[in-house]
C-alpha cells in the first residue's frame, strides 16, 4: 500500500482544471468507491481504483476492453466482491454483499449482455427482480404504465425470447426503474440500438438524470459519451489514468487516454476503388427459419465485386448470422443462391467454397472459429485441411508447417499469449479474434467474408485488423464485412447494405450514406419497399 | 376384464408418473438426474425393509422417501457442490444404486411383502366399474395424482416456481439478480429424490409386494423419458405415465391372450413407443424450446 498515493498524484496532474470546471452537478455525492482493489489469480483487474459519482450525473466510465471497467460495476453491483478499498454509498461506508444488497441499496444494473430469462414473460422476467413484486396482475398495470410515461413501451405478457434486442433492454430498464433506483450501471447500452433507438434512450437518461438519478455509462462510443455524459471516468489496465468533462474533449482525445497514445487511424484512398468483376454474388436467397428464435433470409440479393469492401450493417439478431451460414456453406441452399467466382455454389461444402479460394470468419470465435482446446497450430490446420496448403500429406500433420504459419499470423497481428502454441481458450477475446481473423487472411483469399472483424478487440489492434481488409480489397479480393458497429462501417465501406428482419437493404456507395439513413434502414423501411418489388414480380 | 386391464394400468402408470414429476422439478431447476433409476430402486429396497420390519406400509412408504432423497443428496453434493459431471454422477448413481440394493434386499429375497391399504368410502367404492377404479385405490395413486396438481401450480402459479424456472432457464441471470442458484437445485434435487424413493416404494408395496433383484426393470429411464415426453409440462406427465402404463399392461395381457407374437418384442414396445414420441415431439421445436430449461445438464459455478 506504500505505492498508493502514486496513481492518485497522476490523476491529479492529467485531469487538471477541467476536472474542476466541468457541468458536474453541485458536490452531492452519492458513490464513493475508494481504493478499490481486484485481483484474478495473476491478473490485477482493478488496482485501487478510485470513482466519486454524483447525484443526477451521467458518469461514463470509458476503458478498452479488459480495461477492469466491468470488475468495477460488479463491485458496486454487489456480483463481486473487493479485496481491498471501501465503498462509501450516501455517507456511509456499505457493503454489498450481493445484488440482492445493491438493489436494496438503490442500484440498479441494466446488462450488456441481457440478464433476462428468454423462456419468462416480460411481468414474470420483472418480478423475479423485485423483493416485493406482490400481484402479478398489479405489477404488469404497474409496467404498463411506468414504461409508457418514460417512452419504452412494453406489453407485459409477452414472451422474451420474441422479443428484437432493442425491446429487450427496454426491460432491462424497466425493471430498475421499478426498483426507483437512485443509481442506474448502464454497461454499453447502445451497442444492440440502431441509431433512433439510442436517441430514445438518450432522452430517457436525460430525464432521469434532470430527476436526481445519477447513472454510471459504460460505452466505448465516444460520441455518444461526449454528447450525454457530465463526466468521465478512464481507466487503463484496471487503474484510474485520467477525469474529464467529456463535452470538453473530442472523440480522438478521448480515445488516447483510453489507449494511451495516438491511435492510428485507418488510412483509405478516399475514392471508389476499381472494381473488378463480382467474386461473390448473391441472388434472390431465401432460406426459412431453422428454429423459433432465427430468422427467415428473403429474397437477399448483393454482389461484392473485386477490389471493394462492403459491409453489411444492422442490429444483432436482424439474419447476420443466418446469412453468414448460407455464405460458407454451414446451411446449404439452391445452387443458384450464391455464385463464387461465377460458380453457382450454392448447395456446395464448406471445403468446395474455401478450394475456390474464399475465406469465411464467423462472429463467435471461441467454439466456432477456433476449438478452445485445441492449440493454436491444430486450429490453422483445421482451416486448411481441405485447402491442400501443405499443411496435411498422406493423412499427416506437418508441425513444421502450422507451427510456422502460427509465428507469421502472431508476429503480423501481434497475438499475445503467455507461451508458444497455447490452446486457443487461453487467449484473451481480442487475441484470439486478432488470430482467427489473420489466419485467414493469411490466405490471401479471393473472397473473404468476415462477422464482426473486430468485436472485442482494443482500439490499435482494429485499426490494423480493418486496415488488413481494406488492403485485401485493393489487392484484388472481394470483402464483405457482416457488422453491427456502425462507426467501423464507415470507416471501412466502400458499399453498404443494411440488414433488417431477414431483408437486405440494396448496397449503397458509402459516400452517399448517412447515419440518419442507416439508422431508418435498420428499423426496417427497405422492408416494404422490396416486399413489394417482390409482389409485383 | 376391461375392469382387471384398467386396474392394473393405474398401478401400472403411478410408479412411473410419481417419478417423473420429480424428475420435472430437478430438469426444470437446470440439472439433469440420469440415476432415478438408482433412487427408484433404493426406495424399493428400504420401503419393503422397513415395512417388513415395522408391519407398517405408512413407514415403509416414508423410509423409501428418505432413502430417495438420501441418494439424491449423493447426487447434489456431488453435482452441485463439486461440479462434476452431471451425466455421469447420475449414471453413477443408478449403477451405485442398484448394486447396494441388492445387497440390503439379499435377506428379503422370497419374504412375503405386505400391500399397501386400499381406500375404502361406503356406497361410492361399491360403485360397478366407477367404484373400483376411482374410489378403491390406495394413497399413494391420489397422491400421484395430487403431487402432479401440486407442481404445476407451484412451477406457474407461485413465486418459487418462478424462482425455480428462471434458475433452471438462465442460472447466470438468477445469480446475478441475487437468487441461491445451488440452494434452488438442492432442494429441486431432494424433491427429485424423494419422489423417486416413494416410487418405489409403490413398486414393492403394491404394484408386487415382494422384493426382487433389479424389480424397478428400467422404469426410472422410462420416467426420464416422460419429462422430455411431457415437453417439461406437469399434466402431460399423467398422459404420458397412463399410455406407457397401458402399453406394459397390454403386453401382459397379449402374452396372457397367447398373441403370436414373442414375447421380448412385446416387453420391448414401451421402449419403442418412448423413441417414437420423442421423434414426434422434437418436431415442433418452438414448443420444445420454450419449455425446455436452458441451463439443463450445465454446471454452474458462481464467479465470486
Amino acid at each position: 500500500m506504500v505505492g498508493g498515493m502514486k496513481p492518485l498524484a497522476e490523476n491529479e496532474k492529467k485531469s487538471g482544471d477541467t476536472a474542476q470546471t466541468d457541468r458536474r452537478a453541485s458536490g452531492d455525492v452519492l458513490l464513493d468507491g475508494k481504493s478499490l482493489t481486484k485481483r484474478f489469480g495473476e491478473i490485477l483487474a482493478n488496482d485501487r481504483v478510485d470513482l466519486r459519482i454524483n447525484k443526477g450525473e451521467i458518469h461514463a466510465l470509458l476503458g478498452e476492453n479488459g480495461a477492469g471497467k466491468s470488475t468495477l460495476v460488479k463491485m458496486f453491483y454487489g456480483a463481486l466482491e473487493p479485496d481491498a478499498g471501501e465503498i462509501i454509498w450516501q455517507g456511509k461506508p456499505v457493503q454489498i454483499d450481493n445484488p440482492a444488497a445493491a438493489r436494496a441499496l438503490g442500484i440498479g444494473m441494466v446488462f450488456q449482455h441481457f440478464s433476462l430469462f428468454e423462456a419468462l414473460t416480460v411481468v414474470e422476467n420483472i418480478a423475479l427482480a423485485l423483493p416485493e413484486p406482490g400481484n402479478m396482475k398489479a405489477l404488469a398495470k404497474r409496467i404498463e404504465s411506468i414504461s409508457s410515461e418514460y417512452g419504452l413501451p412494453l406489453n407485459p405478457q409477452d414472451i422474451v425470447a420474441d422479443l428484437p434486442v432493442g425491446i429487450r433492454q427496454r426491460i432491462e430498464i424497466v425493471r430498475c426503474l421499478l426498483q426507483e433506483p437512485a443509481l442506474i450501471i448502464m454497461d454499453e447500452p447502445t451497442s444492440v440500438l440502431t441509431p433512433q433507438e439510442a436517441d430514445r434512450l438518450f432522452k430517457t437518461l436525460e430525464r432521469l438524470a434532470s430527476e436526481g438519478c445519477a447513472v454510471l455509462y459504460i460505452s466505448h462510443r465516444l460520441e455518444e459519451v461526449k454528447r450525454i455524459c457530465h463526466h468521465a471516468t478512464i481507466l487503463r489496465h484496471g487503474k484510474v489514468v485520467g477525469e474529464c468533462d467529456p463535452s470538453k474533449e473530442t472523440p480522438s482525445s478521448l480515445a488516447n487516454m483510453m489507449v494511451g497514445s495516438e491511435v492510428i487511424g485507418v488510412s483509405h484512398s478516399g475514392k471508389a476503388p476499381e472494381l473488378g468483376p463480382a467474386r461473390l454474388r448473391v441472388a434472390d436467397l431465401s432460406a426459412p427459419a431453422r428454429n423459433p428464435f432465427a430468422t427467415t433470409l428473403n429474397d437477399l440479393n448483393l454482389a461484392v465485386h473485386a477490389g471493394e469492401v462492403v459491409a453489411i450493417a444492422g442490429v444483432a439478431g436482424n439474419g447476420q448470422g443466418e446469412l453468414f451460414d448460407a455464405l460458407s456453406g454451414e446451411v446449404r441452399v439452391t445452387p443458384e443462391m450464391i455464385y463464387i467466382d461465377g460458380q453457382a455454389c450454392g448447395a456446395k461444402s464448406i471445403n468446395w467454397r474455401r478450394q475456390q479460394n474464399a475465406a469465411f470468419v464467423p462472429e463467435e470465435r471461441l467454439g466456432h472459429g477456433a476449438v478452445p482446446g485445441m492449440t493454436l497450430t491444430n486450429n490453422i490446420v483445421l482451416t486448411r485441411h481441405g485447402t491442400n496448403d501443405g499443411l496435411v500429406s498422406a493423412g499427416f500433420v506437418s508441425e513444421g508447417q502450422s507451427g510456422e504459419l502460427e509465428q507469421k499470423v502472431k508476429t503480423h497481428f501481434d497475438v499475445r499469449m503467455s507461451h508458444d502454441n497455447p490452446e486457443a481458450r487461453s487467449l484473451s477475446g481480442g487475441n484470439l479474434q486478432k488470430f482467427v481473423v489473420g489466419r485467414e487472411l493469411d490466405r490471401k483469399p479471393g473472397v473473404l467474408v468476415v462477422n464482426q472483424p473486430t468485436w472485442g478487440v482494443d482500439a490499435g489492434a482494429a485499426a490494423l485488423i480493418r486496415q488488413s481488409l481494406i488492403d485485401l480489397a485493393r489487392s484484388g479480393s472481394a470483402v464483405l464485412v457482416i457488422s453491427q458497429d456502425l462507426d467501423e462501417i464507415f470507416e471501412i465501406a466502400d458499399r453498404i447494405a443494411v440488414i433488417s428482419r431477414g431483408f437486405l437493404s440494396e448496397a449503397e456507395a458509402a459516400s452517399g450514406m448517412t447515419r440518419e439513413r442507416v439508422g431508418l434502414l435498420m428499423a426496417g423501411s427497405a422492408e416494404r419497399s422490396q416486399g413489394n418489388d417482390r409482389k409485383a414480380v | 376384464m376391461f375392469e382387471a386391464v384398467l386396474l392394473t394400468v393405474i398401478t401400472a402408470a403411478t410408479p412411473l408418473l410419481i417419478a417423473a414429476i420429480g424428475e420435472l422439478v430437478v430438469e426444470r431447476s437446470g440439472v439433469l438426474n440420469l440415476g432415478v433409476e438408482g433412487m427408484m430402486i433404493m426406495g424399493a429396497v428400504v420401503g419393503f425393509a422397513v415395512a417388513n420390519q415395522t408391519g407398517s406400509g405408512t413407514l415403509g412408504v416414508l423410509a423409501a422417501i428418505v432413502a430417495g432423497m438420501g441418494m439424491a443428496l449423493i447426487f447434489g453434493f456431488l453435482v452441485l457442490s463439486l461440479v462434476t459431471n452431471q451425466v455421469a454422477t447420475g449414471l453413477a448413481l443408478t449403477i451405485l444404486g442398484l448394486g447396494v440394493s441388492g445387497m440390503i434386499g439379499e435377506a428379503y429375497i422370497g419374504v412375503p411383502g405386505l400391500r399397501l391399504p386400499e381406500l375404502y368410502i361406503p356406497v361410492l367404492s361399491e360403485l360397478p366399474l366407477i367404484g373400483p377404479v376411482f374410489f378403491q385405490q390406495d394413497a399413494v395413486v391420489y397422491l400421484g395424482f395430487a403431487l402432479v396438481a401440486l407442481v404445476a401450480f407451484v412451477l406457474f402459479r407461485t413465486r418459487t416456481g418462478l424462482i425455480l424456472r428462471a434458475v433452471g432457464d438462465n442460472h447466470g441471470s438468477a445469480h446475478a439478480l441475487g437468487y441461491s442458484v445451488i440452494k434452488v437445485r438442492y432442494l429441486a434435487v431432494l424433491f427429485g429424490g424423494g419422489c423417486a424413493g416413494l416410487a418405489g416404494a409403490y413398486m414393492s408395496l403394491a404394484y408386487t409386494p415382494q422384493w426382487v433383484e433389479n424389480m424397478t426393470a428400467g422404469r426410472g429411464w422410462i420416467a426420464l423419458a416422460l419429462v422430455v415426453f411431457a415437453s417439461w409440462l406437469p399434466f402431460r406427465v399423467i398422459a404420458g405415465a397412463y399410455l406407457f402404463g397401458a402399453v406394459t399392461v397390454l403386453t401382459f395381457h397379449a402374452q396372457a391372450q397367447g398373441i403370436g407374437v414373442p414375447s421380448q418384442l412385446l416387453s420391448s414396445l414401451p421402449y419403442i413407443a418412448t423413441i417414437a414420441v420423442l421423434v414426434l415431439i422434437s418436431a415442433n421445436r418452438r414448443l420444445t424450446l420454450v419449455n425446455t430449461p436452458a441451463c439443463l445438464g450445465k454446471p454452474f459455478v458462481p464467479d465470486r
